[in-house]
């Protein structure tokens, strides 16, 4: 089973290190591309620069030789350098020339690995923890902005904050187009309750106008400080209704009501 | 769902463990990257052009050095950012205290046991920083064993304490004049005649040869890196820690 040329023994034997290397390598990818949780992609990143670490210090492996440290022997200032210079000194030979350390022969060359792979990793290191940091703390403000580091409810959350505030001028303007036609159509009852809307929990309330005016009420009853009323909140509010009533997830209910109950609490806090 | 995702990662295994019968052995010394000619250039030379034993200090102080100042920048340029995107965030939630967020006394064991430990550690950084021309160590290494003290205080006492020995300012000055260090000895040795990094011109500001003034300017940028990677480390536990509040903390 382990004879030479056998394919068990080209892998398992002579590349075992390459098998390792592959392994880590698909963890950290797997974890990359599956797990939800941005500390978990985070984690598997890791594993997968540790995995290419791996192989780069592994290639630079070399058999009976040592680590990319000159010995003693070739030590340009070790005890070998250092008996050259006083062996100079004795003879009356001119001390630099003789103290000058000499190029290395080829089968001394072999005597040590290769140096550059561990100069690279350890570029790689650092500029991976410095990497590493810096994706922490934007983990740590997207915690903060959005309550979760969970990949799918941020992205829900993300797309609902997108269509509240920043649409594109192309949308923005179809939407007060609309608004405009429907406000000549007939008169909207709330035109003075959506320019007191401060904040944007409400506007997804706004959705169904019949409730309109009742949590307007209660809203400006739980924000002591109101925001100036911009001119465009008109059709901001419009806006979200019209990105609220198309088909969302089954969840969308649940979530407007957490929103709703959160609402609240966000403005105190502010 | 989330086995579809197996199937790029199977894939890619495939590809790479086929890829894998290709590469060289384990520490064969016949192999392409052994038998480089950059690589036994290196192992030939550092010697004689540097008179450093440590050949991977050398390649990456001298050889590549335009290479380390600007991953030693981008460690710098890290903290910065860490500290833009955290600097003020957490003051929404100031004077609350999270559930994970307890008052507590430092522990007399533990602080004592670290008041003896850290002059150790810091000796120690200062040997991996300076020896790294004779032994494995360097400035990035050197840098990250003195941040680990200062962090090691913040973790006995609280971050308070280790403020007042590394505030952030202080820290970042501290980043910045290691780069200053590094790419000073790069404009010193331009203008003395050379190229930028290029050491061997120190020689006509240090009474050494031209090998020698590679080897202590390769101190120079080492102790440059070291203050940077220093000070960002400390800053970077500093402020993951407190969510940039730079209080309490863990």
């Amino acid at each position: 089973m382990f004879e030479d040329g056998a394919i068990i023994n080209e892998l398992l034997i002579e590349r075992l290190n390459y098998i390792i290397y592959v392994v880590l390598l698909l963890i950290g990818l797997h974890a990359m591309i599956s797990k939800q949780n941005l500390i978990k992609k985070l984690i598997g990143m890791s594993i997968f620069q540790t995995a290419i670490i791996l192989f780069y210090v592994s290639i630079a492996v070399k058999d009976n030789a040592t680590i990319p440290i000159y010995k003693t022997e070739h030590d340009p200032h070790g005890d070998a350098a250092k008996a050259a210079v006083l062996d100079s000194n004795r003879s009356g030979e001119e001390t630099k020339a003789f103290y000058a350390p000499v190029m290395l022969k080829p089968e001394e060359t072999q005597q040590y690995s290769n140096p550059l792979p561990h100069v690279l990793m350890l570029t790689a290191i650092v500029v991976g923890v410095a990497t590493l940091g810096l994706a922490l703390a934007l983990c740590l403000r997207i915690q903060q902005g959005y309550g979760t580091v969970e990949e799918d409810e941020l992205l829900v959350k993300i797309e609902r904050s997108d269509a509240r505030y920043s649409q594109s001028p192309l949308a923005k303007a179809k939407n007060r187009r609309r608004t405009q036609s429907r406000n000549t159509r007939k008169p909207r009852t709330s035109v003075k309750s959506t320019k007191s809307i401060g904040k944007s929990a409400k506007s997804l309330e706004s959705r169904d106008s019949t409730k309109t005016k009742k949590t307007t009420s209660k809203s400006n009853l739980s924000q002591p400080k109101k925001k100036p009323a911009s001119t465009s909140r008109k059709p901001r509010s419009s806006s979200s209704k019209v990105e609220g009533s198309k088909p969302t997830t089954p969840k969308a209910p649940a979530k407007k009501a957490s929103e709703k109950t959160r609402a609240p609490k966000k403005k105190g806090a502010e | 769902m989330k086995w579809i995702s197996l199937i790029p990662v199977v894939g890619v295994g495939v590809l790479l463990l086929f890829a894998a019968q290709d590469f060289p052995e384990w520490g064969d010394p016949q192999s392409p990257a052994s038998q480089s000619p950059v690589a036994s250039h290196f192992i030939n030379n550092t010697g004689v052009d540097t008179e450093v034993p440590n050949m991977v200090t050398a390649v990456l102080a001298d050889y590549r050095g335009f290479d380390t100042m600007f991953e030693t920048v981008v460690v710098f340029i890290a903290g910065i950012a860490v500290l833009a995107i955290l600097k003020g965030s957490g003051g929404r939630r100031r004077g609350t205290r999270r559930a994970y967020e307890v008052e507590a006394e430092p522990d007399i064991i533990v602080t004592h046991t670290v008041r003896l430990m850290v002059p150790v550690i810091q000796i120690f950084a200062f040997y991996v920083l300076a020896h790294g021309h004779v032994s494995p160590g360097g400035g990035f290494q050197g840098g990250v064993v003195m941040g680990a003290s200062f962090i090691l205080v913040a973790l006995a006492w609280d971050l308070d304490h280790a403020l007042v020995r590394m505030s952030l300012p202080r820290c970042m000055a501290i980043a910045a004049a290691g780069i200053i260090i590094y790419a000073g000895i790069g404009f010193l040795s331009m203008f003395l005649g050379g190229e930028f990094l290029d050491y061997a011109e120190l020689e006509k500001v240090l009474p050494v040869s031209r090998e020698m003034a590679r080897y202590h300017a390769m101190l120079g940028v080492e102790i440059g890196v070291g203050f940077t990677v220093t000070s960002i480390m400390f800053a970077l536990y500093a402020n993951l820690s407190t969510e940039g509040r730079l209080k309490g903390g863990l």
